[in-house]
């Protein structure tokens, strides 16, 4: 046995250690198979002021595993979703941690977490990327997945006017051939029309009888 | 890395490490020895999240098996899981087992294949080529069930696209039990080979409490000894129903060092439990229907009227994958869809395990995580008075396969 408290106990832990600072704690089961064994998950949004303290309270249960940190901009606010297991190892004991963040996009910072999982680096890079938040602390501040010569200020996952301008949207469809390269070195093909008549143009007429 | 330039500009999407990404690589040396190590990926990034989120559940399914060319199903399932819980969609049980079935000969292929990669990086080609012959077999199986031998499009909202009817079961039973003799040979050309475990013990080490803490996944963070397999600790699709357990490197050895041979290990052992998983769910599989709703029309409906958010996880060949979904109930596309590939979590251990190692290490053990790029297209190497030179991949190579000689002679 790795697990050592049900997922209502580690909800109820929390609440006692932090009170009404943890708020929306909600325990969710999802099942699958024909046995219908849970998928064990407990949601709960956290203030940034305690975020490290939360993971720190977590890691005193057991050291978990971060999946990812998922982002959304929901209008005013961008909600950052900590996806955290514990108790991983043991059968069918694994209990899944959702702390939700919410930041006001006037104001987005929010502290690092790698002092505690220094995994979580990769994950806040790409934050400070795709949706603009600024990661206080963090080891490695430069970007991970955009090109160097991306616009600054530009937020792939903003859905306002910080997100991807219509300019940058490329329609492959639309895309005609370039007109700004130079000469090809070899001269380029004679248009099709000049294929003389038995070419498979032809041929291909002939397959509709 | 200041000379790097995209040439265009790209909308962006979840990284996704497929086959030959492009990537780079800065590794500052001493000598032979590797003394600092950066990488800077985001170089195949096409911007699948921005073009999801613009798109409607049924269509970003389709997207999901164009992720990845070697783990196509695992992402569709772990994306058609996330939407099956916000939606409350109940899956038929049959197609549980339809899904788990194809999803392990996809662990089959996939981990054979990287097999051959490693042999390759070695310098070992002829068993590069044994490899890839034999993989073939669980990609016919494959093609046989869904039609196709990649992007298979087998997953549905709510269960399967295709039924594995019994007069399917001889042909499925064909190619585990040609797997299942060739077993043997595996372990003796892969662990028994003198070369090999030359090259490969004691090389790209990463430690237990490392692979807990930079959160790696899958049979990189397996083969350190850590217990972890999404499978097992938290059951989707028919694996809560299957008997089986989490494989680690003392399977076979008596002592894990979280080398590069104990991921060699690993994954051979991982193709014997997915036989086993396989038979498993032939003799379990309920009867029954294997999708929910029949009609698109109805389910895109209902889809368009689900609101919440929930994420899935599922175990793909490289590791843990995992999709969060968030819809609102207003709009078609979701609200939010993030991805998160195996190898998205295992590429910080590339910095640890590559220290102190030497150059003609780096293919087999930048491969041994399995990131679906064996060998970077280049690598730039700053030696230690700051001079700047690229080594190509194929120098690269031939640098290894020379020290294989080496080592031999």
């Amino acid at each position: 046995m790795r697990a050592t408290m049900t997922p209502q106990e580690l909800a109820d832990r929390f609440v006692t250690r932090f009170g009404s600072r943890v708020q929306n704690v909600l325990v969710k089961e999802w099942c699958e198979g024909t046995k219908k064994l849970p998928q064990k998950t407990v949601w709960m949004t956290v203030p940034r002021e305690i975020l490290t303290d939360a993971v720190a309270e977590l890691i005193s249960i057991d050291y978990p595993h971060l999946g990812v940190i998922a982002a959304s901009d929901t209008g005013d606010m961008i909600d950052l979703l900590y996806h955290l297991q514990v108790f991983f190892g043991g059968k069918h004991e694994e209990i899944n941690v959702v702390f939700t963040v919410q930041v006001p996009k006037s104001d987005p910072h929010v502290p690092t977490i790698s002092g505690l999982i220094p995994g979580a680096v990769y994950s806040e890079r790409e934050k400070q990327d795709m949706i603009g938040v600024i990661v206080d602390g963090i080891p490695d501040s430069r970007r991970i997945f955009l090109p160097d010569d991306f616009p600054s200020g530009v937020y792939p996952w903003r859905k306002d006017d910080k997100g991807i301008p219509q300019s940058m949207v490329k329609e492959l469809w639309k895309v005609d051939r370039p007109t700004d390269r130079p000469a090809p070195p070899v001269a380029e093909p004679e248009p099709a029309q000049d294929i003389e008549p038995e070419s498979p143009r032809a041929a291909s007429g002939g397959a509709t009888e | 890395m200041s000379q790097k330039k995209a040439p265009y500009e790209l909308p962006i999407g979840p990284i996704h490490p497929a086959l030959k990404e492009p990537i780079n690589f800065t590794f500052t040396m001493n000598g032979e020895v590797i003394e600092e190590v950066d990488f800077a990926p985001g170089r195949a990034h096409r911007g699948i999240e921005w073009m999801g989120m613009r798109r409607n559940p049924v269509q970003i399914l389709h997207l999901c098996d164009r992720i990845c060319g070697i783990c196509g199903v695992h992402h569709a399932l772990v994306f058609a899981q996330a939407v099956e819980q916000i939606a409350e969609i109940e899956v038929p049980d049959r197609a549980y087992y339809v899904r788990t079935i194809i999803a392990e000969f996809e662990r089959i292929q996939s981990h054979i294949l990287w097999a051959g990669v490693a042999a390759h990086e070695l310098g070992f080609d002829t068993l590069f080529y044994l490899a890839w012959q034999l993989r073939e077999e669980s990609v016919d199986v494959i093609e046989y069930i869904t039609g196709n031998r990649v992007n298979y499009g087998i997953i549905m909202l709510g269960g399967t696209r295709r039924d594995i009817t019994p007069d399917m079961f001889p042909r499925l039973e064909q190619a585990l039990q040609y797997y299942e003799g060739l077993l043997e040979k595996m372990i003796n050309l892969f662990l028994h080979d003198k070369t090999i475990a030359m090259r490969c013990k004691n090389t790209g080490i990463l430690t237990k409490r490392r692979a807990l803490e930079l959160a790696t996944v899958g049979p990189t963070s397996r083969a350190s000894g850590l217990a972890m397999d999404v499978r097992i600790d938290s059951p989707y699709a028919a694996y809560g129903d299957l008997d089986f357990d989490i494989v680690l490197p003392d399977i076979y050895s008596s002592e894990t060092t979280g080398d590069v041979y104990d991921r060699i290990v690993v994954r051979i052992f991982e193709i014997k439990q997915s036989i086993d998983i396989i038979r498993q769910c032939m003799k379990q599989m309920p009867d029954g229907p294997v999708l929910a709703e029949e009609k698109y029309a109805k389910l895109l409906m209902n889809l368009k009227k689900a609101s919440g958010e929930a994420f899935a996880r599922v175990e793909a060949p490289r590791g843990e994958d995992m999709h969060y979904v968030r819809m609102n109930g207003k709009q078609e596309a979701p609200e939010m869809w993030k991805v998160k590939a195996s190898t998205y979590s295992n590429q910080m251990a590339w910095v640890e395990i590559l220290k102190g190692e030497q150059i003609a290490d780096i293919p087999i053990i930048v491969a041994s995580i399995d990131p679906c790029m064996s060998c970077t297209d280049r690598v730039a190497v700053v030696s230690h008075e700051g001079h700047t030179g690229i080594l190509t991949k194929e120098h690269l190579h031939r640098l290894s396969v020379e020290k294989t000689r080496r080592l031999q002679a």
